[in-house]
């Protein structure tokens, strides 16, 4: 009793550095996070937004910022290198008119929905509008360049990176964990072998890939030489290349929705599939109604993070093709990453910004409207 | 017919959910056995490549080695012996173990403050931050202040700011917001990020080192450590750390010797996730690598424009990149998926 009071008296009036430091601990303790995230996130956030509106010179003894509002982004969008981002429109066809007005009407149910249900709060209606104008341009973009026959830009590519890979992907992905899922033999073994690729470097996998789909000399080149091909080299083809590019990607991301997805398939509620099996469900059945609701958080999951990091493409594109033909297989990091090498810091900044634009809404929205339903789902 | 099925089950029903009739079991075999190959048979043409010479790939496809060509040793000798690749390959080791260890350290350190202690952050102070940060970024690119000057004016201000201001302000930002605020700048593509950054490394001379490619990728790894390590501790009771506690433990303490230990495995998956994105990034070792400090990636991108598709060499180089790797994921393979598994479900 005397002891414990001693310790108390003893320590209480002395707040020494160590208890100081204790009392703030949890402050001192995500600091240095923060600091990171501030010098290397936040601080080059702000200063790539002032390059963005600059215009940068080589000048004796270094280089001059020349402030020009927003001309960067102007060009950009209107003017001399609207070509370049978004691509060259033709006039909408039928077909065109007929898939924006489908995503119009589509996008105006949506929002009648949320509107009538009667939970509509000032927040949710400003996100909604900001995502439904995004899918509305995109829509407008891809149509006006794929569709109507024009040349699609940075910008689309991209999109029909994260678009399809990703799908790609995910469908791929389910696949084969569904495969690996059921009672086989070497399951350990499928799983580790399925799992490689993911480890790959992208640009070892592009080099690779160009090797394999040499004309003359790949692995593939006797059975394409005696189908007739040989002049033809998917280089030199817009799609052909874009689908070498979105093969690299598929070949190294599926294993990681395959390793997810796989884990998630097997936590799924094994009573529930049993019973609906002795009350003869079929496979469909049993996939729609236990095995997708066990899974959906996690699948929404997976391809959010996809999503987020298909959008930072680079290496394979640069490795495979170099952007070409033309402007073909050009991502808009690099596009960017071009900009800065001709000396084009403003304008580089300016793609990186609208990299960033397009790629946080997608993925927000993709959280808010995909990745929380499905996790309502769940419980 | 019933009879003979029901049989089945009952043989199956312990080892697995389901049981297949035998021509759904060969499609499944048959699908599976070619996924095998799409992932096999880059892998192996790299790997017979790499022990071919110029004839070999010159002359047309030859798949079998010691079959149809004799397997060299040429290509390995000239890029291990001959040509520099043993530098980029010790700058890659250095900086993914590097670049990791610290993202682990500060990572986890401040994922175990976000689960375990409460604390508030007020947003008064946040907003003075930020416009002070704009401030001096403006004062110093457009004014022509020097940096020196103008961080030193932004600091004591922010630090009267914090003793007048803070105090009275309630409305405060708790451990969920920093969280999501660390977590949210992985979505953050490094273009928009590695300029500023490349200036940065610049003006404090550390251009092409290898300090700079670690501190670069501590902090675009940071979001994910945070993100997976934070349902770790998350995971783990509490009661050991509070028993601690009582005994007079700082919450430091308490960290190293308590929470750290109990959630080994984890850290251990976490870790193996961001060594491979380290080891595998191009595009920031693009900007801030140029000879001394060149990691593995960018050598081996590098390779098409000086000598044009040597395909040999290239090969040598993938092989001697990826085999590591390879090795980790086939012994590590369930630690690395349960990482993964572990920030999926949670998200």
């Amino acid at each position: 009793m005397t002891a414990s009071a001693t310790t108390a008296s003893d320590t209480a009036p002395r707040p020494g550095l160590a208890e100081r430091f204790d009392r703030h601990a949890g402050r001192l303790m995500v600091l240095p996070a923060v600091v990171v995230i501030l010098c290397f996130a936040l601080f080059p956030l702000i200063i790539s937004a002032y390059l963005s509106l600059t215009r940068f010179a080589l000048a004796p003894g270094g280089f001059t910022l020349k402030y020009v509002g927003n001309f960067n982004y102007k060009k950009l969008l209107f003017g001399s290198q609207q070509y370049h981002l978004l691509g060259t429109f033709k006039a909408f066809g039928v077909v065109g008119w007929v898939l924006v007005a489908a995503m119009a009407a589509l996008i105006l149910f949506l929002l009648g929905r949320y509107f009538m249900s009667g939970r509509a709060t000032i927040f949710g209606t400003i996100g909604r509008l900001i995502t439904s104008s995004l899918a509305m341009g995109l829509t407008v973009l891809v149509v006006a360049t794929i569709v109507a026959g024009g040349v699609p830009g940075t910008m689309v590519t991209t999109l029909i990176y994260v678009g399809v890979g990703v799908a790609a992907q995910f469908l791929l992905g389910l696949g084969i964990a569904m495969l690996c899922a059921q009672a086989i033999r070497g399951r350990n073994f499928f799983r580790v072998l399925f799992f490689v690729p993911l480890m790959v470097t992208p640009v070892g996998i592009a080099y690779t890939f160009r090797m394999l789909a040499d004309i003359q000399k790949g692995p593939f080149a006797p059975l394409l030489q005696s189908l007739g091909v040989t002049q033809w080299s998917w280089a030199t083809d817009a799609w052909s290349a874009r689908l070498m590019v979105l093969v690299g990607d598929t070949w190294q991301w599926t294993p990681f929705m395959f390793i997810v997805l796989l884990a998630a398939i097997e936590n799924q509620p094994r009573d529930q599939v049993e019973a609906a099996r002795i009350d003869g469900a079929n496979g469909i059945q049993i996939f729609r109604d236990i095995t997708w609701p066990a899974i959906a958080p996690v699948a929404a999951t997976i391809v959010l993070i996809r999503l987020i990091e298909a959008f930072k493409i680079i290496d394979l594109p640069n490795v495979l093709t170099g952007g070409g033909p033309g402007l073909a297989t050009e991502s808009m990091t690099l596009h960017s990453f071009i900009a800065w090498r001709t000396q084009d810091l403003g304008g580089s900044a300016a793609v990186g910004y609208m990299l960033l634009f397009v790629s946080t809404i997608v993925c927000v929205s993709f959280f808010n409207f995909m990745v929380r339903p499905a996790r309502r789902l769940e419980s | 017919m019933t009879e003979n099925r029901s049989l089945m089950r009952r043989l199956f029903e312990p080892k697995s959910l389901d049981h297949q009739a035998p021509a759904s079991k060969v499609v499944t075999y048959g699908l599976l056995l070619i996924w095998s190959l799409v992932v096999l048979v880059p892998l192996y043409w790299v790997l017979i490549t790499a022990f071919k010479n110029e004839g070999d790939v010159a002359n047309g496809p030859f798949y079998l080695p010691f079959i149809d060509f004799q397997p060299k040793t040429d290509a390995w000798h000239f890029m291990l012996v001959e040509n520099n690749t043993i530098g980029p390959y010790i700058n890659s080791v250095v900086v993914a173990l590097g670049s990791t260890f610290l993202a682990i350290l500060v990572g986890s350190l401040a994922a175990y403050a976000l689960v375990r202690i409460r604390f508030r952050v007020k947003l008064a102070m946040v907003a003075i931050f930020l416009i002070l940060l704009v401030g001096v970024i403006v004062a110093v690119a457009t004014f022509g202040i020097p940096w020196e000057i103008a961080l030193a004016v932004a600091i004591a201000l922010f630090v009267i700011a914090l003793f007048t201001v803070g105090r009275r302000m309630k409305l405060s930002l708790g451990n969920s917001d920093v969280e999501f605020w660390i977590i949210s700048n992985r979505i953050m593509p490094p273009i928009v990020a590695v300029l500023p950054i490349y200036i940065m490394f610049q003006q404090l001379a550390l251009l092409d080192t290898q300090f700079a490619l670690i501190a670069t990728y501590m902090a675009v790894n940071l979001p994910i450590v945070v993100w997976l390590t934070r349902d770790f501790f998350a995971a783990i009771p509490i009661d050991l750390e509070e028993s601690a506690q009582i005994d007079g433990a700082s919450k430091l303490r308490v960290f190293f010797t308590i929470a750290l230990p109990l959630v080994r495995s984890g850290l251990v998956a976490t870790f193996l996730l961001v060594l491979i994105l380290a080891w595998n990034e191009y595009l920031l070792a693009l900007f801030l690598t140029n000879a001394d400090a060149q990691t593995m990636p960018v050598l081996v991108s590098a390779q098409n424009t000086t000598r044009g598709p040597q395909w040999w060499n290239m090969s040598v180089l993938i092989v001697v990149m990826i085999a590591p790797v390879i090795i980790i994921a086939t012994f590590l393979q369930k630690h690395i998926a349960r990482g993964l598994l572990v920030g999926a479900v949670k998200g």
